[in-house]
């Protein structure tokens, strides 16, 4: 494309640098959804909402994140052992990284030097040289181990399993499980605060979200859910996510079909947003006046207004959408 | 209860049988050589004598650790999570020969105090268990039965039921035939007590549900040897005559609680209809067939375990020990008659593989819970239905509700 455009001389060369076309592709922000069902991850222009490609992936995709440099975007197959390494330039799966059996989800360090891979099947936490793809360690933990959240210093990862019902804490530098706090039935999420102080973990069977001291490893409060006219055995907690000053937690209810909004300081639920089927994971546009809410029955993202808290619109993705990663 | 379409039974686990000769008493709760703290779970059963050619498939199969396997495989995960916070978990199977003294057998077993049991009896030997003085004040966990009385004037309070009622089944069924607007049923009824029960069942159900029994029939088939040669031909004209009735019906609902003949009716019927209840469609809590809600983990675990596909009385034993772990874990209580008020309040909630955690109805100490609508290779649907409502529980529109139930229990 660069030399096409030299060819055409410099006036156009300037107005087109003005409109910034000069990137393989334009780059707004993307949004990448796993189609747990489809096989696929659906791109979508973080503006517009239009779908910019539909990306083949191995066998059931669900957990997703994108690489601290943007570089990447990586999804578990589950019924594949792999992760699928997609070029956010591209569009492609460019790499394909072995995890052992049946990855849920996964989590970066903070540098991106490291995968940590729940596999469900195994009760396994697999680290991985990302760049390598080798293996660095498996260290068991409970049964169905789902979400991962990493502390910014990296030093301690926390995995919650489903069957077990906890939240291990493992210390990156020796490799140990430091700590194990039970949980409510069916841990799916754990995520910390944007402050690191607590970790919030979300039961969906439960029905509530433990938040957790990771200093002194005991849970300081639990926060449960009422919603008029939707009976409490339909109110499964998954995805958690805050505001960048802390204040505002959002926590996904799965077949509640609404997301709860919590004043993270008080832990009184203000408000429930109505989204569409079973909700689950969420994620934010990059300056997070955006909340994506990815709804796994109804087939579609919810977006919601994080200033208003509104739900703004819904676009259609693919089959049984699981997981969403945002890159800016 | 059988394995169905069980394609590859490998080898049996190998089974500690204690007879009543040899019962041994390890302590209920105490502190082992690692520091973890043991708790021993006892899982009484009886080998009830059950010839395996009278399955009617050949992908039916009888496994000698049936249930006992589900129990094993919940211990196991009790404790991976008990290796964390202090506990460990033993279960003490003990088997009782078919025509053994029960009696003789739980006394030794009780001799001690009250215990929390895990009970793998039919039901007349789970009231002797019951009613015994020395269960009175212990935890019975009943893994097997489905049977409606036990749920209705002969509940106990010491009695803990896992596994639907056939109340809870034929209710799962009719909520869905009646939101296919498949309300005309012809109800073919087999010979036992059972069968009239659950045909009685059924009844019941079509009026809850505002759908018409239109013809009802009691049919007296023996089976005879099920391994002949081309005996399909002679099942091909029985079943067609069998189910010849003056009427006009949406779908055939099947009472053949000991599979004399339902499944010879599906295709083999007078008329095009569908074959649903004990046969065909039926109600279940557990099919090897069944992966929603992370299921497909539960089988997957259990495969690996016990090398062959996990049943719902396997389901009744891994739901039994798990109710057992939550007591012991997360409210940390031992000894039977907490467990009891424990199990009865709100805070109690076992994970199900069904989208929703379960607890008990109050009222006659049965598990709430969704029942699964199976084909053998299928889910067709998942019960109570969409729009089916409860002031309470909506799991509470299967079965005997409160106002409805003939269990008195204090």
């Amino acid at each position: 494309m660069p030399s096409a455009l030299s060819r055409r001389g410099a006036p156009l060369l300037v107005a087109l640098a003005c409109l910034g076309v000069f990137a393989a592709r334009a780059r707004a922000t993307e949004l990448f959804v796993s189609n747990e069902i489809d096989d696929t991850v659906t791109v979508l222009n973080g503006d517009t909402y239009k779908v910019i490609a539909t990306i083949p992936t191995d066998q059931r995709p669900r957990g997703i994140v994108e690489t601290p440099d943007h570089k990447y975007v990586l999804v578990c197959d589950g019924d594949s052992g792999n992760i699928d390494v997609i070029d956010t330039r591209t569009l492609k799966v460019v790499r394909r990284l072995k995890t052992g059996p049946d990855p849920e989800t996964l989590a970066m360090s903070p540098s991106g030097d490291k995968v940590y891979v729940s596999n469900e099947n195994n009760a396994l936490v697999t680290v991985i040289n990302f760049a390598t793809g080798k293996w660095i360690r498996q260290i068991p933990v409970g049964i169905e181990p789902e979400g991962l959240a990493v502390t910014h210093h990296g030093h301690t990862v926390v995995v919650v399993s489903e069957t077990t019902s906890m939240a291990h804490f493992i210390d990156t530098r020796t490799w140990k499980v430091v700590a194990n706090v039970l949980v409510d039935t069916r841990p799916r999420i754990a995520e910390f605060t944007p402050d690191q102080h607590l970790l919030w973990v979300s039961s969906e069977v439960g029905g509530t979200v433990s938040v957790i001291n990771p200093r002194t490893h005991r849970i300081v409060h639990i926060i449960n859910f009422h919603i008029p006219g939707v009976d409490r055995e339909y109110i499964g907690p998954v995805g958690v996510r805050f505001t960048s000053d802390g204040r505002t937690a959002f926590v996904a209810l799965g077949r509640a079909n609404r997301v709860a909004v919590i004043n993270a300081k008080t832990y009184r639920v203000e408000k429930y947003i109505l989204v569409g089927q079973r909700p689950w994971q969420m994620m934010f546009s990059p300056h997070r006046r955006r909340l994506f809410v990815v709804n796994g029955l109804t087939n579609d993202v919810t977006i919601i207004d994080v200033p208003s808290l509104r739900a703004v619109r819904s676009v259609p993705v693919g089959r049984l959408p699981w997981g969403i990663a945002v890159v800016p | 209860m059988t394995v169905r379409g069980g394609f590859r039974i490998l080898g049996l686990l190998a089974l500690v049988v204690l007879t009543s000769a040899s019962v041994s008493l390890p302590a209920r709760a105490a502190t082992g050589r690692a520091g973890l703290k043991t708790f021993s779970i006892v899982l009484l059963r009886k080998r009830y004598h059950f010839n395996p050619e009278t399955l009617p498939s050949l992908l039916e199969s009888h496994p000698a650790n049936l249930g006992v396997a589900g129990a094993e495989e919940a211990t196991y995960e009790l404790n991976t999570a008990g290796k964390f916070i202090g506990w460990n978990f033993k279960l003490d199977v003990v088997t009782v020969p078919d025509g053994g003294n029960l009696v003789a057998t739980a006394q030794q077993l009780l001799a001690h105090g009250p215990r929390v049991i895990i009970a793998d009896l039919k039901a007349n030997d789970l009231l002797t268990l019951a009613d015994l003085p020395a269960a009175k004040q212990s935890v019975i966990l009943d893994m097997r039965t489905i049977d409606d009385s036990l749920r209705q004037q002969q509940c106990r309070a010491n009695v803990f039921h896992l596994l639907p009622s056939q109340a809870m089944r034929t209710d799962a069924l009719a909520q869905y035939l009646v939101l296919k607007r498949w309300t005309r049923w012809f109800i073919i009824q087999g010979p036992t007590p059972q069968d009239a029960v659950y045909a009685a069942d059924i009844r019941r159900s079509a009026m809850r549900y505002g759908a018409h029994v239109v013809a009802q029939k009691i049919y007296n088939y023996n089976p005879g040897s099920r391994r002949s040669d081309t005996g399909y031909q002679q099942i091909q004209t029985q079943m067609p005559l069998a189910t010849e009735v003056n009427a006009d019906y949406d779908v055939i609902f099947v009472a053949d609680q000991t599979d004399l003949f339902g499944d010879y009716l599906p295709y083999n019927t007078f008329a095009a209809r569908p074959v649903v209840g004990t046969q065909g469609l039926v109600a279940t809590a557990w099919s090897p067939a069944y992966q929603e809600y992370a299921a497909l983990q539960m089988q997957q675990r259990f495969d690996l375990f016990a090398h062959r596909r996990m049943t719902e009385l396997d389901y009744g034993g891994w739901l039994a020990v798990r109710i057992v772990g939550n007591a012991v874990m997360r409210a940390d209580i031992t000894s039977p008659i907490p467990m009891r008020k424990y199990l009865r309040s709100k805070d109690f909630l076992v994970q199900s593989y069904k989208g929703q955690g379960l607890n008990f109805r109050r009222w006659d100490q049965q598990l709430r819970q969704p029942v699964l609508l199976m084909t053998p290779l299928m889910t067709v649907s998942i019960s109570p239905q969409h729009g089916f409502l409860h002031p309470g529980y909506t799991t509470d529109t299967l079965g005997f509700d409160k106002p409805e139930s003939k269990c008195h229990l204090h």
